[in-house]
């Protein structure tokens, strides 16, 4: 199994590791048996994602996506993070392996579901908005 | 510091063994099945390396068939002598343990597909399995029983001369996977009521590419892979001369003076699992009372043992979690989980597996490096974070690890 020089830059100097205190959204997928639990934090402003952690209890795969993941949404409106995709993440990490490409999907599902959390927490329903937050298919 | 802590994995061509590689490659690059002198010297070479195997085991020098590797002598063996007693007896029992390495197990599954009935028998907590559990198991209909001689994850070597008696009052045959024990463990076939056998010479410093299988006079051998007369027409396809005479020239010399080296290994063992226990919320993995030198199996609650491998790596540090055969694989190990131990302690799994090359500086370098990387780990890990807040019930993993002073 090859990772790429991304992935593994990524993996050894993860971004945005850690919690947010204030976080607007707390959105965690996965379980201890699958072997990857995500958990993010995400600091919102009008709209606009301000701040991003992560907490990552998996493999290589696991922990540089949602490095990347936190990456690609800090900075950007909520509208814009709702669209992001793990194809998205995976082609900004030069490619995973197939059997760790549930990983991408884990960390597409973690923000949904602090996006979800964060909807929820406005009193809004987020599930016209955000849709079905899943975990990854393997995990059943 | 680069320190290759992953001999279970394969290991380095020693220079000694090199030496007697290449005049293989360069000037006996005959074909030994070839007439003239160039073959003849081939041909000489690989019996003499026939001969160095058979010593080294107790057996005689026409009970070794070379094959390309370990895996293949499992398949042969197991394969070959289930679908011959089914044949010609009926049988079609296959007893293993639930602890073998995949080279068995996928084995196994392929002839459940073709109808045997494998019976997996479960090792204890510990990874060890009684002679007294493997008799209980046998029937009339029982062809074979294959029970790995030491695992490759924990180290456990298993009794597999009590294992060889109770199959051979029961005129059961008895073949082991020695691929781990080799070199670590004496082994002497006769004295051990060994009927077949499997062993790989990479894991003993000779190259990838080549093994043997050991199948006892008198039990009928039937051909796995067909084609020319090689191997006394057993096993065809030009014999990898190189790797062959590598072979005898490694298993003899890792049989030579086995006591000494595993006593050394064994301290050098005894340290890093003494050391790395202190760790908190760790376990070793696999009993102690009867275990291969050079392994040390550990898990570190609340981390990944990709991770830990690949932070390892970073370090200068090559080691495995559990087996490489398994790496890329999303499952925990089934070692560990045959173990009974719970997924959050089988994912984070590390296994050093030593040898005699691996110096004191070298383990003093593991055993400051792995608290350190683990504690990196658990700081980004959410499990951890819920298992130390205590969340998600602790208390349940609390009699799984080693006693904290």
């Amino acid at each position: 199994m090859l990772y790429s020089d991304i992935v593994m830059e990524h993996f050894a100097n993860p971004r945005n590791v850690g919690e947010l205190e204030n976080a607007d959204g707390i959105g965690e997928v996965g379980n201890a048996k699958c072997g990857d639990i995500m958990k993010m934090y995400l600091k919102i402003d009008n709209n606009v994602i301000t701040d991003a952690k992560f907490k990552t209890f998996g493999c290589g795969a696991a922990i540089a996506t949602s490095s990347m993941a936190t990456d690609m949404v800090k900075g950007k409106p909520v509208s814009e993070a709702l669209k992001l995709t793990n194809k998205a993440v995976v082609e900004a990490l030069g490619g995973l392996p197939a059997q760790k490409l549930h990983c991408s999907v884990l960390a597409e599902q973690a923000i949904r579901s602090a996006l979800s959390d964060y909807y929820t927490r406005q009193g809004i329903d987020p599930l016209p908005i955000v849709g079905e937050v899943g975990e990854c298919a393997g995990c059943s | 510091m680069k320190i290759y802590a992953d001999n279970a994995a394969t290991t380095n061509i020693t220079p000694e063994i090199l030496d007697v590689m290449i005049p293989c490659l360069t000037e006996n690059y005959g074909n030994p099945s070839s007439i003239y002198t160039l073959g003849m010297n081939a041909l000489r070479s690989i019996e003499k390396a026939r001969a160095q195997c058979a010593k080294a085991i107790g057996a005689k020098t026409n009970e070794i068939y070379f094959t390309g590797c370990g895996t293949e002598a499992d398949n042969w063996a197991v394969k070959e002598t289930a679908r011959r007693l089914r044949r010609t007896k009926g049988k079609t029992g296959v007893i293993t343990t639930n602890f073998e390495h995949h080279a068995i197990l996928h084995t196994c599954e392929a002839l459940a597909k073709e109808g045997f009935e494998i019976t997996y028998l479960p090792v204890d907590s510990e990874g060890y399995i009684s002679a007294e559990d493997v008799k209980n198991a046998l029937t009339d209909s029982t062809a074979i029983v294959t029970i790995m001689y030491a695992n490759n994850e924990i180290g456990t070597i298993l009794p597999i001369a009590e294992i060889g008696k109770v199959c051979r009052e029961k005129g059961v045959v008895f073949h082991t996977d020695a691929v781990q024990a080799v070199g670590n463990v004496p082994i002497n076939v006769v004295e051990q009521n060994i009927d077949m056998m499997s062993v790989s010479g990479h894991k003993i410093h000779a190259p990838k590419g080549v093994g043997f299988l050991y199948s006892k006079n008198g039990l009928t051998l039937d051909r796995f892979i067909h084609g020319g007369a090689q191997e006394r027409g057993r096993r065809a396809g030009t014999e990898n001369t190189a790797g062959i005479v590598a072979l005898g020239e490694a298993i003899t010399i890792a049989c030579e003076g086995i006591t000494e080296r595993a006593a050394k290994v064994a301290v050098l063992r005894d340290k890093l699992i003494r050391e790395l226990s202190k760790i908190p919320a760790s376990r070793l993995n696999g009993g102690t009372s009867s275990r291969l030198p050079g392994n040390i199996n550990m898990s570190f609650i609340g981390i990944e043992g990709e991770s830990l491998l690949l932070n390892l790596d970073l370090t200068g540090i090559s080691a495995s979690s559990g087996s490489a055969c398994t790496s890329g694989s999303l499952d925990p190990s089934h070692v560990l989980l045959a173990l009974g131990l719970p997924h959050e302690i089988a994912h984070g799994s590390l296994r050093l597996s030593i040898n005699e090359y691996n110096t004191e500086e070298e383990i003093d370098y593991i055993i400051e490096t792995v608290p350190r990387v683990v504690a990196k780990i658990r700081a980004m890990s959410p499990l951890w974070e819920e298992l130390t807040q205590g969340k998600s019930g602790w208390e349940r993993f609390a009699p799984l690890l080693s006693p904290k002073e």
